[in-house]
């Protein structure tokens, strides 16, 4: 029966392989998801055909959260969904903190009967369950605290600020010297009596260490944090496979934490950004040094104006950005486009990497409102053919078109790549106001001779255009 | 399982999982990352084996609420993957 168990996993692991990669490409993405689904229902029914198991309570458990999970994933609206992602990455980060929990305490009472057990068999001492335990203890309790904070800044119940605090440095190493230190002790002392307390401290620096370190950092750049603590949750499960030998955990938690590390990575280059400057650098709230004064001021335009330039043009690219899922104006986006082609122009979408809140944040937005997967162009591929764009429609999108990138060496975000919106014939820039929008830098885009302003909500602005094209 | 046989498999595991997401195309990140949240729920596997003990209080407990969790994550993040790749396949048949 273990063997027949063990092949399931086997199987299981094979079909998450092929999952994930299928997963990677646009026409296989809905079977790898669901090969990847059937390889969890495997391995679900091979656990469960364990012999020394209480069904009653198994039950109970997955048609609960089983549930809950249905209601939540049905209900909620295509622009809540990279919040939702984060809260549900956060679930799975506790609940492997408790599954390492849970095995502390089976182990507790006993230590040398724990070790004796035939599961046990490749455990060399006490410590190296202790150790195991740490981590799973250490990752899922950063990614459940952390994860839940993100959630609560995408959803906006929170701050998106990058709200740094004096010394913040200084107490995200001691928690996390803290928790090195007390880990050790564990490790070393877990079989005496004061163990339990050094878990329980474990714990909650753990918990402590997921808060600190995600609410310093601006909204700007959660995609890379909800990338990292996606791979956490991936960890925190490999971690809980050590803890209980159990192979599947460990493959597929790797799995998931390897692909979190690298979309993490993806991030982090597509800013022009160190892992460590977006961790600890509190981008958004150290903005001193990019505030030169920009010569030139900035240009409105009506919106009757920007109408004429609008139907004149051959060639449009539309730029979205965070601005344009605050207002919720992707389906009038829609609109606009549509009318655009039908005039007789080529459309495109440009996303870049990072614009949202969110890796593909901005994808998801467009694909609600029902925009032709071909439009949504990769910022390299738009940039290619910027100098023959009549116009480009930045709508809420600052620092992903702030030139100051490309020319300016002393901008905090020289170097990353930007979608070169400033090669265009023209650009409208639609924002709500002359603020210097999320990061604090001064966006040199505004000020340049091809650039006009139109102010307003995003949702008003471009409906008002759609209006004019049907008047 | 030998721990060493355990320590081989996660290094390897960890090789693929980056050769299989390094090509993914921007448009598809916010799926792959849903849908690798999905599979991060393979913890419930552990919360299976906690949770079914038939000794234990707390860690009976312990594991029941890994267990409601998991779940959560694993319905849950297959159905959001599910209704993102939807929305995109549907572009294409247009």
């Amino acid at each position: 029966m273990q063997f027949a168990i063990n092949i399931s996993y086997i199987v299981a692991a094979i079909l998450f392989v092929f999952g994930i990669k299928m997963l990677g490409s646009a026409s296989t993405a809905v079977r790898g998801n669901r090969i990847s689904s059937l390889g969890m229902l495997l391995a679900v029914v091979a656990t469960l055909a364990r012999s020394n198991l209480g069904y009653e309570w198994i039950a109970g458990g997955i048609l609960t959260g089983a549930l809950i999970g249905f209601i939540a994933a049905k209900r909620v609206q295509m622009t809540g969904m990279p919040e939702l992602v984060a809260l549900f990455n956060g679930f799975g980060g506790l609940a492997s903190l408790l599954v390492g929990w849970a095995e502390y305490e089976k182990a507790r009472p006993d230590w040398s009967a724990y070790l004796d057990l035939p599961e046990n068999d490749a455990v060399p001492a006490s410590w190296f369950s202790a150790l195991v335990i740490v981590l799973t203890i250490v990752i899922g309790g950063i990614t459940f605290t952390g994860s839940i904070v993100a959630y609560l800044k995408l959803s906006g119940k929170i701050g998106g600020k990058a709200a740094g605090f004096p010394g913040q440095k200084v107490v995200n190493l001691l928690v996390m010297a803290g928790l090195v230190a007390v880990g050790a002790f564990f490790s070393i002392a877990v079989e005496e009596a004061n163990a339990p307390s050094l878990f329980l401290a474990m714990v909650a620096l753990s918990l402590l260490l997921g808060i600190l370190g995600v609410i310093p950092i601006g909204g700007g750049d959660m995609p890379v944090v909800i990338a990292m603590l996606n791979s956490f949750s991936g960890l925190a499960a490999a971690a809980a496979g050590f803890v209980i030998s159990n192979t599947v955990l460990v493959v597929a938690g790797c799995l998931v934490g390897a692909s979190g590390l690298i979309l993490t990575v993806i991030m982090c280059k597509a800013m022009n950004r160190t892992l460590g400057n977006v961790l600890f650098g509190g981008f958004g709230a150290a903005s001193g040094a990019g505030d030169r004064q920009v010569e030139g001021e900035m240009k409105a335009i009506s919106v009757k104006d920007a109408y004429y330039v609008l139907e004149a043009a051959q060639n449009v690219v539309f730029v979205p950005g965070y601005g344009m899922a605050v207002a919720q104006a992707q389906h009038a986006v829609k609109e606009l486009a549509e009318i655009l082609e039908r005039n007789g122009a080529e459309v495109r979408h440009a996303i870049h990497p990072v614009a949202g809140r969110m890796p593909g944040h901005m994808n998801v937005l467009l694909a609600e409102a029902d925009v032709a997967y071909e439009q949504l162009c990769e910022m390299d591929d738009v940039n290619a053919i910027m100098s023959t764009v009549d116009v480009a429609i930045v709508i809420g999108a600052n620092d992903v078109v702030n030139p100051s990138a490309v020319d300016d060496e002393s901008s905090p975000i020289y170097g990353m790549p930007i979608v070169n919106v400033h090669q265009a014939k023209t650009i409208f820039a639609l924002k709500r106001g002359q603020g210097t929008g999320f990061s604090g830098l001064v966006n040199t885009l505004f000020f340049r001779d091809n650039c006009r302003m139109i102010y307003g909500d995003a949702k008003a602005t471009v409906s008002s255009l759609v209006s004019e094209f049907d008047g | 399982m030998e721990l060493i046989l355990l320590l081989f498999t996660f290094t390897l595991a960890a090789f693929l999982g980056f050769e299989l997401v390094s090509k993914v195309p921007s448009q598809l990140h916010t799926p792959l990352m849903s849908g690798s949240n999905a599979i991060s729920g393979i913890t419930i596997v552990g919360a299976l084996i906690a949770a079914g003990q038939v000794e234990g209080n707390l860690s009976k407990w312990l594991g029941f609420a890994a267990l409601v969790l998991a779940s959560i994550n694993v319905v849950g993040g297959y159905m959001v993957t599910n209704r993102m790749l939807s929305m995109f396949k549907a572009k294409q048949n247009d």
